[in-house]
């Protein structure tokens, strides 16, 4: 199934990507709101102060905090004491909030936070890559990444759903590209509180922090169990596996509207060559797609739309029977020169059957503008290597060499 | 017995982890010099300072990591911390 949208016009607004977050938010009836502005999520947080300040989240607190290590923290109680909580950050605020982004992991509080997706300084830049959110991978945290307005607003429900799922219990970062979406306008239909009602049931934790009936929250752990927790952690995220599926397909059946769980597969059916992308940049590669079909070239494209848990087998099974394919990821592991989305689908395949030439290309980097072309020429690029092998296998796709 | 969800327990769940083995020096009271201030209990940062019938105090070697602290503050050098031998 590709992405399905049965839009009813009526219903449909021109909204900031912000502001349809903030709004999916809303509907999703959040307890606790910390807030702790940077840019490019400050409109966020903004607008849910605003509807804060008109009355139109009840139930709800919202607390400005000092920092993004406070803003996390903030909802370790909270999340704790049984409220469905909400932040919103980018770039050096997630930096700054990693070793809490461990501790809500751990203590299996299922918050969810927007990451408005900014490179990470020095030197200082605030436009879009993932460097920021790739580079907390490692907590335990759910990432999904959206591709335009619509969907980063409806996955907000959607996350939510798995995160509270008593067979996961994690909290998920729902990624949006900064400036490219939060600050864009596009024509979508705000997150509908009916249908979300419907979908989205109230929060009801096993364990909740409450006086009347005292419980340790955040215990340590000694060596003699302190595995088993981490065990249990990862068994939590092949739960979500399923569950990310689940609630797309849910979503389908009361929203009418569909872009995939874990991946999501354009035009790949006999694609010969296969572009694997997260994030906005799937929208341009969708019309670069459109392009070389035209003229006879058997491109697909590849959307992974949840890079943790990783969907090893949904992408296994959508390249297994490619050419080539090209990884394009906006971040990078320095010293290994190579993006993750490009790492981790290779070692993936490693130990399977399925033997398709692999190579990775970084784009995109701190915002620089990615046009068909630059997706016309790794393609190209990619063309060669059916014929005669892979050159190299990770680089700069847009590097300015004169620069150097 | 299993891991609940997060680790979350039963409150004082703690008093089954017993850390005085972390101790390197034991604290002891030299009761002919204790004015019965009561500093060391409040500053003990382990509850492991416990009152006695008679207004003195006696640690809780069960639990004190020999920190010091009491030793540090008591206004009369009444706490020697001894290292802790086989």
């Amino acid at each position: 199934m590709t992405v399905i949208r049965t839009l009813d016009k009526d219903k449909m607004d021109v909204a900031e990507g912000s502001y349809a977050v903030a709004h999916a938010v809303k509907v999703c009836r959040p307890n606790v709101i910390s807030a702790y502005p940077i840019t490019p999520q400050t409109h966020i947080v903004e607008d849910l102060s605003q509807f804060m300040a008109d009355g139109e989240i009840s139930n709800c607190e919202y607390i400005n905090v000092e920092s993004e290590f406070s803003a996390l923290s903030a909802l370790v109680g909270s999340a704790a004491a049984g409220a469905r909580c909400y932040s919103a950050t980018t770039s050096q605020g997630l930096e700054l909030m990693h070793e809490v982004l461990f501790n809500v992991s751990g203590m299996r509080l299922p918050v969810v936070m927007t990451i408005a997706n900014r490179a990470v300084s020095a030197p200082i830049n605030i436009w879009n890559d993932h460097q920021d959110s790739i580079s907390q991978r490692d907590t335990g945290w759910i990432q999904m990444y959206a591709e335009d307005l619509q969907e980063i607003s409806d996955m907000t429900a959607q996350a939510y759903k798995v995160a509270e799922d008593k067979d996961v219990m994690m909290p998920a970062m729902t990624c949006m590209d900064g400036f490219i979406l939060s600050h864009v306008y596009e024509p979508l239909v705000l997150l509908e509180q009916d249908l979300v009602d419907e979908y989205l049931p109230a929060y009801e934790p096993e364990f909740t922090l409450d006086p009347k009936n005292p419980l340790t929250f955040g215990a340590f752990a000694d060596p003699t169990a302190y595995t088993e927790f981490r065990y249990l952690q990862q068994q939590a995220m092949d739960n979500a596996l399923p569950k990310i599926e689940e609630a797309a397909n849910e979503f389908y059946e009361i929203f009418g509207r569909y872009y995939g769980g874990l991946i999501d597969e354009y035009e790949t059916e006999d694609a010969d060559i296969i572009l694997m992308a997260m994030g906005s940049l799937v929208g341009t590669i969708r019309d670069v797609v459109d392009k070389l079909r035209a003229k006879g070239v058997k491109a697909g494209l590849l959307k992974v739309r949840t890079f943790r848990p990783f969907p090893a087998e949904a992408i296994k099974n959508a390249i297994k029977d490619a050419k080539v394919v090209v990884a394009l990821d906006k971040n990078i592991s320095l010293g290994l020169n190579e993006g993750s989305l490009f790492t981790e689908t290779k070692a993936s395949l490693y130990n399977t059957k399925v033997d398709v030439p692999i190579v990775g290309r970084m784009i995109g980097h701190g915002g620089r503008d990615i046009p068909e072309k630059t997706i016309e020429d790794i393609v190209e690029e990619a063309k060669g290597i059916i014929s005669s092998g892979i050159n190299t296998e990770s680089k700069y796709a847009d590097l300015k060499e004169e620069l150097l | 017995m299993s891991i609940q969800l997060g680790g979350v327990c039963e409150p004082g769940t703690t008093r089954v982890n017993k850390t005085g083995a972390w101790r390197t020096f034991r604290p002891v009271y030299d009761y002919d010099k204790c004015i019965k201030c009561k500093l060391c209990e409040l500053l003990c940062p382990d509850m492991a300072v416990l009152p006695r019938d008679d207004g003195f105090f006696e640690f809780d070697y069960d639990y004190c990591k020999g920190c010091g602290i009491c030793a540090n503050e008591c206004p009369k050098d009444a706490i020697e911390m001894v290292l802790e031998e086989k």
